[in-house]
């Protein structure tokens, strides 16, 4: 079981539309749920978690309704946003606890606790744990099962640097694994590092999904900003303005870079190069300067 | 019906050291007053039944109740932690009937054995009034945790709305309405303390049949629909 399928989705509270007729398909590999605060991410989280029905459409895993069904959770593990965890217990205790209420048992919760590499804090109780280390005791009691489906409500919420890559590296794993993984977050940049598959909620809606460069390249009417560095910055300049692809030069002599403002993706990702080639023009570097998610949001939001 | 592994989680959070201070105060008043009023007065079957219905029955256990039968859950629900039992393939209706077994244990413990001590204190179980309450205060304790237990999940206020219902209601209105009483959890648990002590030492509004068919009933829909509830828990998140 590895596919979570969102099917017309809808889900208000009172007059308020959290999530308005979603539609995607949630596969094996890495998956970035991402949107501005309120957009309905962990609306949709809690739906695909069963902690929340959805008010039309359907949402199953292979096929499964997941609302209501308590056996679908040897196939989940789920790592909630919320701090509440037993903080009377300890880290192994609550592992432990976990791995048995899935009639599993120490040994398991031994495994998911190297996973998250906290055995050095496993006898201290969770009430003494900084924000990072409950979050990796929340993802130990959500691995105990070695679910096919991980789901991360903000995972990387208050992780120092160190502990964000850590757990990084075990989601990427887990997605080579072949394991479904689907987090969400606000950071951006932790989206752009893990996920080469992104899902964009803009206000309730399902905005975009794919590659995030990909999504970028489809809004054909935006403009990309490039930063090129080259051996002749102008020659290159006015071979580049003069091409119907190209909007707008600005040639930075302090950096010695070209910021080139593009029109039409495809076209000028063809005749740069080939106008290099032509003018014998060496390309030290071309960079999207704009193509973070934070403009790719900003676009989608306007649009 | 019944998980080793909830029960843990759900006594340990009951008997955590706040709580269980709340939980042991009730109790050592009823005996600081008990003790007290034998040393003063010696022992008085009427002042037994006053103390152990006046205060023991009609305040304490349903307080009792209160903290044991909302603590099972409520929290739980309020800062989220449920999250860790709902996302196992665990029936609800076995987590609920679970706690309910904690909270009986913990409110039977907290209320029904306390008034053994404090009746055998008061009287030395003269009329077998400390024996009648006691029954009293264990049954009444299995339906306050049936009860609260419920309210625990249907609403967010569950201590304060336990509070009124156990203050107003049963202290108050149980003790000197005739109508209310019928539908009195003390008064269904008076009628079973009727029946063991010494005949005309206890009274209760309702005959004993209707009493004991009331308890029963009173628990298992409260606890099946407590099952119900929980199987539909919405975990609201912050988007």
């Amino acid at each position: 079981m590895t596919t979570i399928h969102i099917d017309n989705v809808s889900r208000w509270f009172g007059n308020v539309v959290a999530v308005n007729d979603v539609s995607m398909r949630v596969g094996p590999g890495v998956t970035g749920l991402l949107g501005p605060n309120g957009a309905g991410k962990s609306t949709l989280i809690n739906m695909m978690g069963g902690f929340l029905a959805p008010s039309t459409g359907a949402v199953t895993l292979d096929g499964a309704t997941i609302w209501r069904n308590e056996g679908i959770y040897r196939h989940i593990g789920i790592v909630p946003e919320r701090e509440g965890m037993y903080d009377f217990l300890t880290g192994r205790e609550f592992v432990v606890a976990n791995a048995e209420l899935h009639g599993l048992g120490a040994e398991e919760a031994r495994r998911a606790l190297a996973t998250v590499e906290m055995e050095h804090a496993q006898d201290r109780k969770i009430a003494t744990y900084s924000k990072g280390m409950r979050q990796r005791v929340k993802m130990a009691s959500a691995l105990v099962h070695d679910p096919a489906v991980l789901l991360l409500d903000e995972p990387f919420n208050g992780m120092d640097p160190r502990q964000r890559m850590q757990l990084m590296d075990l989601l990427r794993r887990m997605g080579a694994d072949g394991r479904t993984v689907l987090f969400s977050s606000h950071i951006l940049e932790e989206v752009e590092q893990l996920a080469a598959h992104i899902e964009v909620i803009v206000a309730g809606r399902h905005a975009a999904s794919g590659d995030f460069r990909k999504i970028r390249r489809l809004m054909t009417d935006r403009p990309h900003r490039y930063l090129v560095r080259s051996s002749d910055d102008r020659a290159l300049a006015a071979a580049l303005i003069a091409d119907p692809s190209t909007a707008g030069i600005e040639v930075d002599l302090g950096e010695g870079a070209l910021h080139i403002q593009a029109v039409d993706f495809a076209r000028f990702t063809e005749f740069l190069p080939r106008v290099a080639r032509d003018r014998s023009i060496r390309l030290y570097a071309v960079s999207p300067s704009d193509e973070s998610l934070e403009s790719v949001f900003s676009y989608l939001v306007a649009a | 019906m019944y998980n080793h592994t909830v029960a843990r989680l759900t006594y340990r959070a009951l008997l955590g050291r706040r709580r269980a201070l709340i939980l042991c105060a009730l109790p050592v008043l009823l005996l600081v007053i008990a003790a007290a009023i034998r040393a003063m007065t010696g022992a008085d079957d009427q002042t037994a039944a006053d103390v152990l219905g006046g205060f023991a029955l009609a305040t304490m256990v349903p307080l009792i109740g209160v903290i044991a039968g909302t603590g099972a859950i409520g929290p739980e629900i309020d800062d989220g932690s449920v999250v860790y039992l709902l996302a196992k393939p665990v029936k609800r209706p076995t987590i609920i009937f679970t706690k309910l077994l904690v909270a009986i244990g913990v409110s039977v413990a907290f209320s029904a054995v306390p008034t053994l001590i404090a009746g055998f204190l008061l009287n030395g179980n003269s009329q077998q009034i400390a024996v009648a309450y006691a029954v009293a205060a264990a049954v009444a304790s299995i339906a306050y945790s049936a009860i609260f237990l419920l309210l625990g999940t249907v609403t967010r206020h569950a201590v304060v709305v336990g509070l009124v219902y156990a203050l107003v209601w049963e202290a108050l209105f149980g003790s000197i309405v005739d109508g209310a009483r019928t539908l009195s959890v003390q008064q269904w648990a008076l009628a079973l303390a009727q029946k063991i002590g010494a005949d005309g030492a206890i009274s209760s509004a309702v005959g004993l049949p209707l009493a004991l068919v009331l308890l029963i009933g009173v628990t298992v829909v409260a606890t099946w629909y407590a099952g119900q509830k929980l199987r539909s828990l919405t975990v609201a998140g912050d988007d």
